[in-house]
C-alpha cells in the first residue's frame, strides 16, 4: 500500500509541474559539451538525457572508414565519474574509460566501417547516502575532415 | 532527433524517473539548476530500497543515424564531386504542405545544404539554409533556424569552420525540438531523408563504369547496410506513427537490396598512436556485390527519393 501512494503522489506531481528537464539538457548539450568537441565539429545529432547514479545507457551507431571521430561523454559536475566502453557488435571491449582515469572523450578512426555500442554508466556515489544524484548526460560526436 | 529511449521496467519506475528529471528541471535539489550542472537530490522523497535499485536496473537505448553533416563529410572523404544538378530545386518547396514531406525535406535540404558547404559553393549554402528553414518553421520548429542564422552564415560565407558550426547547431536545434516535444517519430523522417539523399547523391556519382572493387564512394555506398539495422530499430520504435509505417516501407525495399550484398570484417585490433592519442580500430572487410545488385540499388534510391521531392 505504501508504494502504491508513493506512485500516486509521485504522479501527481508529474501532472501539476511542467517538464523542464529535456531543455535544460539541452542547453547544457550545446553550451556546455559542445565546446568539448573543438577541434572536430559536432555531427549536429542530440544524444542526451537525464540520468541517476547507477543508471546505465546504450547508444547504437555505425562509424565510417576514412572519417576522424571524436566521442565525447558530457555529465553535469555534480554527478559521480561516468564509466564508458566502446564495445564491437560481439561486445569485445574496444576501449575502456576506467583505464584512463575515467577520460570523457575518445579520439579514434577506422580502417573499415563498423557498427560500435557506446556503453555508459554513471558510477554510484562513494560512502552511504540516502540521495540519488541526477544529471543531464550528452553522448557527443565530433567529426574531423582530413585536410 | 536520433535518440529513443526505452524504459523496460514497470510504470512506477517510470515515474520515479521521470520525478527525477522532472525535479531536475525545477531546480530542487541541492543547487538551482544552471547549464553548468544539474545536481538533484530527491531526499524529500521516501523511497524504499527495492524502488531504488528498480530505478538503477532501468537502461536506456539511443540509435544514432547519421546527421546530414555526417552523410555530406562521408561524400566528400570518399572522393565524391560536386554536382547541383543531383540536388533538390529549392524552388519545390512550397510542395510539401504534409508533416511527413516537409520532414524529410528538411532532412533533404540539410544534406543537400551541408554537402554545398562542404564544397565551398556559397550561393547554394544560402539558398538550401533558406528552404531548410522553410521546412522547419513549416514543422513547427521555433528558432531552428532563425534570422540570426542566416545573417551570421551570410557574414561568415567564406569561412567553412564557422558555416559547419552553424549547420551543426541548426541540425541540433531541430532534432533536440522534437525530442524535447516527444515528436521523435519526426525526427526519425528527417533523417531517413537526409540519409536517402546521401545515397541518391553517391549511387549518382558513381560512373558506370566505376571498379566497384577500389572505388571508396562504392565502399560508403555499401557500408550503409550497417547503418540500415540502426534506422530500422529507430522506425519500429515509432512504427505507432503512420507516417514511419510508410516510411518504414522504403527502409525495408533498400533492406532486400541490401541482403544481396556480402560483408565480411574481420576482428577488430585498436592501435593506439602513443603521441597523437589517437587510436586506429584496425580490420579488414571483404565486399561482394554484383553489378546487378548495384544497379537495383541505384534505382531503388531514385524512385524513393522522387516520391519524397514529390
Amino acid at each position: 500500500m505504501k508504494r502504491i501512494y508513493q506512485i500516486l503522489i509521485i504522479l501527481t506531481v508529474l501532472a501539476l509541474i511542467p517538464f523542464h528537464g529535456k531543455s535544460q539538457c539541452k542547453s547544457f548539450a550545446k553550451k556546455v559539451c559542445k565546446l568539448e568537441l573543438t577541434p572536430y565539429i559536432h555531427d549536429g545529432n542530440f544524444n542526451a538525457a537525464i540520468l541517476t547514479e547507477g543508471e546505465d545507457a546504450e547508444l547504437y551507431k555505425t562509424f565510417y572508414a576514412g572519417q576522424n571521430y571524436r566521442i565525447y561523454i558530457c555529465g553535469s559536475d555534480a554527478l559521480p565519474d561516468i564509466e564508458f566502453q566502446v564495445l564491437d557488435v560481439n561486445r569485445n571491449v574496444l576501449y575502456d574509460n576506467r583505464k584512463n582515469n575515467y577520460s570523457r572523450l575518445w579520439d579514434f578512426k577506422l580502417q573499415s566501417s563498423q557498427q560500435l555500442i557506446i556503453s555508459l554508466r554513471v558510477k554510484n556515489s562513494e560512502g552511504e547516502t540516502d540521495e540519488l544524484v541526477s544529471g543531464c548526460v550528452a553522448i557527443m560526436f565530433g567529426i574531423k575532415e582530413d585536410k | 532527433m536520433n535518440m529513443k529511449l526505452v524504459h523496460r521496467k514497470a510504470l512506477y519506475v517510470l515515474a520515479v524517473t521521470l520525478s527525477v528529471a522532472l525535479l531536475n528541471g525545477c531546480g530542487s535539489g541541492k543547487e538551482n539548476a544552471s547549464d553548468s550542472g544539474d545536481l538533484v537530490t530527491i531526499d524529500s522523497l521516501e523511497i524504499d530500497e527495492q524502488l531504488i535499485q528498480d530505478v538503477k536496473t532501468v537502461k536506456e537505448i539511443f540509435y544514432s543515424l547519421p546527421s546530414p553533416l555526417e552523410t555530406a563529410m562521408i561524400l566528400k572523404q570518399s572522393g565524391a564531386k560536386y554536382n547541383e544538378e543531383l540536388l533538390n530545386p529549392t524552388d519545390n518547396t512550397s510542395r510539401y504542405v504534409t508533416n511527413k514531406s516537409m520532414a524529410l525535406n528538411l532532412g533533404i535540404y540539410t544534406t543537400d545544404l551541408s554537402y554545398a558547404s562542404l564544397f565551398d559553393q556559397t550561393q547554394a549554402t544560402i539558398n538550401y539554409m533558406n528552404a531548410s528553414k522553410k521546412m522547419a518553421e513549416g514543422l513547427g520548429i521555433l528558432n531552428a533556424i532563425d534570422e540570426d542564422i542566416i545573417e551570421r552564415l551570410e557574414a561568415n560565407i567564406n569561412n567553412r569552420d564557422i558555416i559547419m558550426d552553424i549547420i551543426s547547431e541548426t541540425i541540433m536545434n531541430s532534432s533536440s525540438f522534437f525530442e524535447e516535444n516527444d515528436r521523435q517519430a519526426m525526427s526519425t523522417i528527417v533523417l531517413v531523408g537526409g540519409w536517402v539523399e546521401g545515397l541518391y547523391i553517391a549511387t549518382n556519382l558513381v560512373g558506370p563504369d566505376a571498379d566497384f572493387r577500389n572505388n571508396e564512394l562504392v565502399n560508403r555506398i555499401i557500408d550503409q547496410k550497417l547503418t540500415l539495422g540502426t534506422m530500422i530499430s529507430l522506425l519500429e520504435e515509432n512504427s505507432d506513427n503512420e507516417d514511419v509505417k510508410n516510411v518504414m516501407t522504403n527502409v525495408n525495399e533498400l533492406k532486400t537490396i541490401f541482403e544481396k550484398i556480402e560483408v565480411t570484417t574481420s576482428k577488430i585490433e585498436p592501435v593506439t598512436d602513443e603521441e597523437t592519442k589517437v587510436t586506429t580500430l584496425k580490420s579488414e572487410t571483404t565486399i561482394s556485390m554484383s553489378p546487378e545488385t548495384y544497379n537495383e540499388l541505384k534505382e531503388k534510391v531514385k524512385v524513393i527519393r522522387s516520391n519524397y521531392i514529390l
